[in-house]
């Protein structure tokens, strides 16, 4: 038989997952978005953010509650600490898919042009990082969340390249420079997703190995 | 002052059972240490070897060197009266002399060492006092009342003021607030910390929340052996040992 403190860390991750689920879902749908430039897909981001504020709500208030009644220690405490950083992180995740929603009905507003940028390849990237991420802390394995860790440099490349290209655009024909800064824009809140993930990742290292390894160290309680 | 304590290869037995398995420990001066696990573990065990309480039940006996300060507890010349006068020692109940007025409890350890000044006596009984915070509660009936008439969160600090009363250098606690309300054992675990200013502490406890906020380094016990010794914060946040942490999860125990 489970514990009631079991069955509340089993709700905990299974309510964080499903939020998972709907930020990957976000991101997805801004991606499709701009792909078909159809605005249907940035209407689905745009009121689906509701349903991932609605959840961090919720599993802040669970955490709080485990924290509170059970005062878990060890693997348990730094599974919630966990929990509760990553809420924030897929909160934001979730920010940044409106924002490139946002960005795309700009797009779908003006022109079409042609921009010498692959904002799908990267988009794709992006997202394999955030379900990579997610699939470290269903499984709880490090060697996953090392993996999410590596291709952050990745995608910081594309959007580097990016604006130099897009930047280039703008000062070869103005009169697309509206269109570059939206698709700028974009690359932006993508590499911000992107870090979102490697804090992620970097958690559930955290949780499984009791070690701190943002800011590129390897930090281990003494 | 108090003073370190050093443990090397400790064995204890009750009769031909072995409860203490080699254990190696090292309690820094004026630090509070406390020892965890579960029942049977052997840390009472354990903190009743380090001034030589163990021996006192038939058939129990340990070996190994414990160090405290200078004194050898257990080398050929130690004196075990001695011994428990330099480590003092409190027990889970509060266990006041009770036809005793709240004086004659602080001051019959003193009494017993053959203290016969009337003045100093009085000076030590108010400093052991004020040291275990029951002073302002007690001052105006010190011969009036006797032990057994306060509280039980009182009686227990009367309890750590008589053994405080012959000046030991280290204070070993076996569960000193299992017995008590909330209030009282906030009350302790101030007085906990306040105390290694002055002496080398060592607590035996079942509350893991105590443990992680009263001391610096925490060891646990399992079946006579000392598995993980560290600092309090990585016990309980991220211990080395798989068995710790289970224990400390509450996923045995």
């Amino acid at each position: 038989m489970r514990s009631r403190f079991q069955q509340g860390l089993d709700e905990l991750k299974e309510k964080l997952l499903r939020m998972g689920g709907l930020a990957e879902q976000a991101i997805d749908r801004a991606t499709e978005a701009y792909r078909s430039r159809d605005s249907k897909f940035c209407q689905l981001v745009l009121t689906g953010e509701n349903a991932i504020n609605e959840a961090e709500r919720e599993i802040d208030e669970l955490a709080l509650d485990l924290l509170a009644m059970q005062q878990p220690m060890a693997i348990d405490l730094r599974f919630i600490l966990a929990v509760l950083k990553i809420n924030a992180d897929l909160e934001r995740v979730g920010d940044q898919a409106v924002n490139i929603a946002e960005r795309v009905l700009d797009l779908i507003s003006e022109d079409e042009v042609q921009l010498p940028v692959d904002i799908p390849r990267m988009a794709d990237a992006v997202s394999t990082m955030v379900q990579r991420a997610l699939e470290s802390f269903l499984d709880g394995k490090a060697e996953v969340a090392e993996a999410v860790l590596q291709m952050d440099s990745i995608v910081d490349r594309m959007k580097d390249e990016s604006f130099v290209v897009l930047v280039q655009k703008m000062h070869d024909e103005p009169s697309c420079t509206r269109q570059a800064l939206d698709v700028l824009l974009i690359a932006r809140n993508l590499e911000r997703i992107a870090d979102h993930a490697t804090n992620i990742a970097e958690d559930v290292i955290f949780w499984v190995r009791g070690a701190d390894v943002r800011h590129g160290g390897a930090h281990y309680r003494e | 002052m108090g003073v370190g304590i050093e443990v090397r290869g400790l064995n204890a037995w009750y009769g031909k059972n072995l409860s203490l398995k080699s254990i190696d420990m090292t309690m820094p001066a004026n630090h509070v240490t406390a020892v965890i696990g579960p029942s049977g573990c052997g840390k009472s065990t354990f903190v009743r070897c380090l001034n030589r309480m163990h021996e006192t039940i038939p058939e129990a006996r340990a070996e190994g060197t414990v160090r405290v300060g200078e004194m050898d507890v257990y080398g050929s010349g130690a004196d075990p009266v001695e011994v428990r006068r330099r480590i003092g020692m409190v027990f889970q109940k509060p266990n006041p002399f009770p036809t005793m007025s709240i004086y004659g409890n602080v001051a019959a350890g003193l009494k017993l060492n053959g203290f016969r000044n009337r003045r100093q006596m009085d000076q030590l009984v108010e400093r052991s006092l004020r040291l275990a915070a029951l002073w302002d509660e007690v001052k105006d009936h010190l011969h009036k009342k006797s032990g057994a008439s306060l509280s039980g969160g009182q009686q227990q600090r009367l309890c750590i003021a008589r053994a405080l009363a012959v000046e030991p250098e280290v204070l070993l606690m076996d569960e000193p607030a299992s017995a008590l309300d909330p209030i009282s054992t906030s009350k302790i675990e101030e007085l906990i910390f306040q105390l290694k200013q002055h002496y080398t502490v060592v607590i035996v406890t079942h509350n893991m929340q105590q443990a992680a906020r009263v001391a610096e380094l925490t060891g646990f016990f399992l079946m006579g052996s000392l598995i993980e010794f560290d600092k309090t914060e990585k016990i309980f946040t991220a211990p080395a040992d798989k068995r710790t942490e289970d224990y400390v999860t509450g996923r045995f125990g």
